[in-house]
């Protein structure tokens, strides 16, 4: 499996630290109230078709970057540094 | 036989190998099945499980029979090559004789029989063939169910199988490889060879790997003409103007499977086929290949018929028979008898009567077919029966105008051809039936980037193959935006397939499907017949295309049997899921590089050297290796000497080496502010030239890690990690500063290995220090400042982690084992010497210090005793959910100190807490305890863990308890410091 750095180029997945869900990007303000924190902390969805996770290249660049990933067929669409990332 | 006049192999470099100990010869570029056939040999072994004699069937890697072992290179070659351990009696199980290649000193034996294969004790088996059909040991050895276990099994698995394991460490040397194209072409024959013209005049970076060691495919076996030449003229032709433009062409190499992205793991065997291998080349190699593109070329399996009595040696596939005929020009039979339903077959008795054999005839299974040549054709015809106990005597033929047995000592077979749609299906796809040439075919949408030509796509004529090559190869380059020349395709015989399909014959007697199993027509039936009818129960249940054959031949005709069987149609019925890899890969290939420093990296100190020169015990800190203990003349046990060192550090002064621990340079404008974010207190308020002790948490609110911060400047900070934590921290601050908060000005970079770092403690460790540099420390606790040993730039700091005066000095790492000689001689003239982890360990007990036993992931800074540490005033990692409510519940388990009330009471890490009088039971556990030691300067054992309300329990009574190594002692509770609580030695 491969996964487009956009420092490094295409690369094999074994050279990344996969995370999980991209939406670690959004954390809440402190008083933001149990709720969310649970759901940034614990609720993830589980999706089939595309979904965006972090992954960190970690025997590479050292980039954290938000991947688009298809659960079905695992076609990896794009991915972004997370610095960067919309969100 | 060999035949003169016929082959590629070289008649000029005769080959010395043996089977079964019996020296054997044959030519440079034979297999071993090919100069074995040559000899005469017929019988290569015993079969799975009735131990039938079964011989070669294929001429490839889809071989089910003619297994073999091969003995590997004696302990001295071994030893040369790898520098590796002796490695007597090792071996090779289970290689294809079809594709073992042949070399001086090749030792090759036969496998699943005893004493030999001519004469088998365990034949008996065949005999009781009626108790053995499928799933009979579900089913036959029931009773007493304790005997499964003990007697069935054990029993059973003797007597069946393949080959055996070697009981030795497989020290092949072996190795592993990356490669990286836009066009893969998999498989050389006529399609590979076109796809890949297409693809290198086009200016394509591209790779052809073939499983053979020669690129030609079909072509080196059959009289067919290309372009006007032979085809194997063609093949070489073609394969060197390949490599004139550029291609890698990787023969002896076999793409086992299919992976996401347009990757491709590839088996290549590098060595195993030389007699004299250079020391630098690997036996074999497992290449992972990228490509943008892939066409698969893989070429088409011919099946059996199954009919009775199809598995004696001698029986083979109509195209084996002419690959070995003008591949290697050997006849494996001298009179020859062909069996086919399709016209592919009656090349086989053509290039047989060319080359002078005779062929004692043709069954025809078709009606109105002609086939020209001089021999018996018997139309409507099939073979129903076969004689030879050790190799094929007689075959039965039945056709319209009767029955007669006709003796010969080979039997050519076509049932027709499977295309080799395996690599297809490796991620998820499923092949599609083609009606048109009885075959299942490639789903053209089965792997992204990946399409079939050639035979692998049902192409079977020579010119389809070449056409559907080239075009494909086209689409795949047009995709990649490459301008591709236009070609013309070379004439070839472009016979289209014409076939009547013929499964099974109705006949008498045992029918086989899957050879390397053992698994016949009946034993489909039975499967069907007691309702194992999808085609994934029936092959579990008959063991059907198990193995490292993976049923190539027999699949498709066993589901057929299965289809006819429960009454529905071959493409219903379906294939079952062809998983990677497509031929065996040792797992040793796999795992190359994998093994010991290759699976974990060794990291040492700058003072490695002069630990070991020291006789000191080296113990694994993560990837690093540091000092236990340095032992002393006239001890004799490592507590002796750790009581020693701590003495050192508690008296005079002890230096130790702390340069494991993880060292994080941070600079920017915004780096006072993030070290805020992620540790609990704040830094950016620390003053230049002073050290502060951190701790941080994961965002759910437990602690990660601690360490130090020093302040080197107005925007830099040099932080400290655990040593085993270093990797996890690094990966959070990344992940802090880029995805949380990616506006800060901040950057950072491990310095680790770039600085040698000692920690100097105790008394007389000032002394130490300033006798070093020259001029006394002049630090306070908690103070840092640049300093110049010998010269060098370095670094100074006033921290400690033994509870005494501490010092620890850095410098960069070129210069640490001439800075830690000197503070070693320093010290030992001080009265004191160098200590190790043990002592490190002890001293840090003493004073409660925690390291990752405490860390473990589940102790929150509450639990810890550093709730005060939780600076207030700001938002950090780990905060909001860190003050949840069960996070700071006064009932948690939290730190405390354990002393024994009688001071000869032992402590054990692991030991779990009952109250006093409780019964040790998991229902009454309140605690356990997570680090222990011998305290030499308290005199007993002490310890610290996780007690239920712990803190508010001091001077109450617990029972330790460790029910593995017998311990049971009262404890006091205690505050985690046993030693100097009000740390008056460590400020001076």
């Amino acid at each position: 499996m491969r996964v487009p750095c956009p420092i490094c180029g295409s690369r094999d997945s074994r050279e990344f630290y996969y995370q999980g869900a991209a939406v670690m990007l959004n954390r809440p303000d402190p008083g933001a109230g149990d709720g969310a924190w649970d759901a940034y902390l614990h609720l993830r969805d589980n999706p089939e078709g595309e979904t965006e996770e972090l992954w960190h290249h970690s025997m590479g660049c050292g980039a954290w970057i938000k991947v688009t990933r298809n659960t079905v067929t695992h076609v990896i669409s794009g991915a972004v540094l997370a610095r960067e990332a919309e969100r | 036989m060999r035949i003169d006049g016929l082959g590629l192999v070289d008649r000029n470099r005769p080959v010395a190998f043996s089977f079964d100990g019996k020296p054997r010869r044959g030519y440079a570029g034979d297999t071993v099945a090919s100069a074995l056939l040559a000899e005469g040999v017929r019988l290569f072994g015993r079969s799975f499980k009735y131990h039938r004699p079964r011989g070669v069937l294929t001429a490839g890697s889809e071989e089910p029979s003619a297994l073999v072992t091969v003995s590997r290179p004696g302990p001295a070659e071994n030893t040369k090559r790898a520098g590796a351990k002796a490695a007597g009696g090792a071996w090779t199980a289970n290689t294809r004789a079809t594709v073992q290649e042949i070399h001086d000193g090749l030792a090759v034996s036969s496998q699943n029989c005893w004493p030999s294969p001519s004469f088998d004790l365990l034949a008996v088996n065949d005999f009781l063939h009626p108790f053995l059909g499928a799933g009979f040991y579900y089913k036959t050895f029931m009773w007493p169910g304790s005997f499964w276990e003990k007697v069935y099994e054990p029993a059973i698995r003797r007597a069946a199988g393949l080959g055996r394991l070697p009981k030795v460490d497989d020290d092949t040397p072996r190795e592993k490889a990356w490669a990286h194209c836009d066009l893969l072409v998999i498989g050389a024959g006529p399609a590979g060879l076109m796809a890949a013209l297409t693809g290198a005049r086009a200016g394509a970076r591209v790779i052809l790997a073939d499983e053979t060691p020669l690129p030609g495919g079909r072509l080196l076996s059959e009289s067919l003409e290309v372009g006007g030449l032979p085809g194997a003229d063609w093949a070489a032709r073609t394969s060197s103007e390949l490599r004139n433009l550029g291609v890698r062409i990787m023969t002896r190499t076999t793409v086992t499977g299919v992976y996401d992205g347009g990757v491709f793991g590839a088996h290549e065997r590098v060595g195993e086929h030389l007699s004299d291998r250079p020391a630098h080349l690997p036996d074999d190699c497992f290449w992972r290949i990228v490509a943008r593109r892939a066409v698969l070329c893989a070429g088409a399996h011919e099946r059996l018929v199954a009919f009775p009595g199809n598995d004696r040696p001698g029986v083979m596939q109509a195209s084996a028979v002419r690959t070995y005929l003008r591949r290697y020009g050997v006849s494996p039979g001298r009179r020859v008898v062909v069996f086919g339903n399709n016209d592919d077959a009656h090349r086989t008795a053509r290039d047989l009567a060319a080359a002078g054999v005779e062929v004692a005839g043709f069954a025809e299974s078709r009606e109105g077919v002609d086939i020209p040549g001089d021999f018996p054709v018997w139309k409507g015809a099939r073979v129903v029966a076969t004689r030879g106990r050790l190799g094929l005597r007689s075959v039965t033929v039945r056709h319209a105008s009767g029955t007669e047995e006709v003796p010969c000592d080979c039997l050519a077979v076509s049932g027709g051809w499977n295309p080799a749609v395996h690599l297809t299906c490796h991620m998820n796809g499923k092949p599609v039936w083609n009606e048109s040439v009885h075959a299942f075919v490639p789903d053209p949408d089965a792997v992204p980037g990946m399409e079939a030509a050639g035979a692998a796509l049902g192409q079977f004529s020579t010119r389809g193959a070449l056409k559907s090559g080239a075009f494909r190869a086209r689409r795949a380059l047009e995709a990649m935006d490459f301008k591709v020349p236009s070609e013309a395709v070379p004439e070839a015989e472009d016979d289209g397939t014409r076939i009547a399909p013929l499964w099974f014959v109705q006949a008498g007697g045992r029918a086989w499907l899957d050879l390397q199993n053992d698994v016949t027509v009946k034993d489909v039936r039975q499967a069907a017949a007691e309702n194992l009818q999808s085609v994934e129960h029936m092959k579990r249940w008959t063991t059907q295309g198990m193995a490292t054959d993976q049923g190539k031949v027999s699949n498709v005709a066993a589901l057929a049997v299965l289809a006819d069987a429960t009454g529905r149609p071959i493409p219903e019925t379906g294939t079952t899921t062809f998983r990677p890899p497509y031929t065996p890969v040792p797992i040793g290939t796999l795992g190359a590089g994998g093994r010991g420093e290759g699976f974990a990296p060794l990291r040492l100190t700058t003072s490695h050297a002069w630990s070991l020169s020291r006789g000191a015990p080296m113990i694994e800190a993560g990837l690093w290796l540091r000092p236990s203990y340095f032992p002393a003349e006239g001890e004799s046990h490592w507590r002796e000497s750790c009581d020693r060192e701590v003495g050192y550090v508690r008296n005079t002064v002890g230096v130790a080496d702390v340069s494991t621990l993880g060292k994080i340079d941070v600079q920017g404008p915004d780096a006072g502010a993030f070290l805020d974010f992620v540790y609990t207190g704040m830094f950016s308020t620390l003053r230049e030239g002073r050290v502060k002790y951190g701790l941080m948490l994961r965002e759910d609110g437990h602690v990660m890690d601690d360490g130090t911060a020093a302040r080197l400047g107005a925007a830099r900070y040099l932080i400290t990690t655990t040593t085993a934590a270093a990797g996890q921290v690094m990966t959070h601050l990344d992940f802090v500063a880029q995805c949380l908060k990616p506006g800060m000005r901040v950057r950072f970079a491990s310095a680790t290995e770039q600085w040698a770092q000692f920690a100097v403690a105790g008394p007389k460790a000032g002394d130490l220090i300033g006798d070093l540099i020259g001029e006394p420390p002049a630090l306070d606790f908690m103070g840092w400042r640049p300093v110049s040993p010998g010269g060098v730039e370095g670094r100074l700091f006033r921290i400690s982690f033994s509870g005494e005066e501490g010092y620890e000095i850095a410098v960069p790492a070129r210069f640490g084992a001439s800075l830690w000689a000197a503070l070693a001689e320093r010290a030992e003239s001080l009265g004191g010497g160098p200590y190790g982890m043990e002592a490190l360990n002890v001293l840090r007990i003493e004073k409660g210090f925690p390291t990752h036993a405490e860390l473990h992931g589940r102790a929150t800074a509450f639990d810890l005793g550093f709730g005060g540490m939780m600076s207030g005033g700001k938002d950090f990692v780990g905060r909001t959910m860190a003050a949840r409510e069960g996070l700071v519940d006064p009932d948690r388990e939290r730190l405390v100190g354990l002393k024994p009330v009688d001071d000869s009471g032992r402590i054990t890490a692991g030991a779990h807490l009952f109250g006093e009088g409780e019964r040790a039971a998991r229902e009454n556990d309140q605690g356990h305890v997570t680090s222990a030691c011998h305290s030499p300067t308290l005199g007993c054992d002490i310890g610290l863990g996780f007690l239920e309300r712990g803190p508010e329990r001091r001077g109450e009574r617990v029972r330790l308890v460790d029910h593995l190594r017998g311990v049971d002692t009262v404890c006091e509770v205690t505050s985690p410091v046993f030693f100097d609580a009000d740390g008056g030695r460590m400020r001076g």
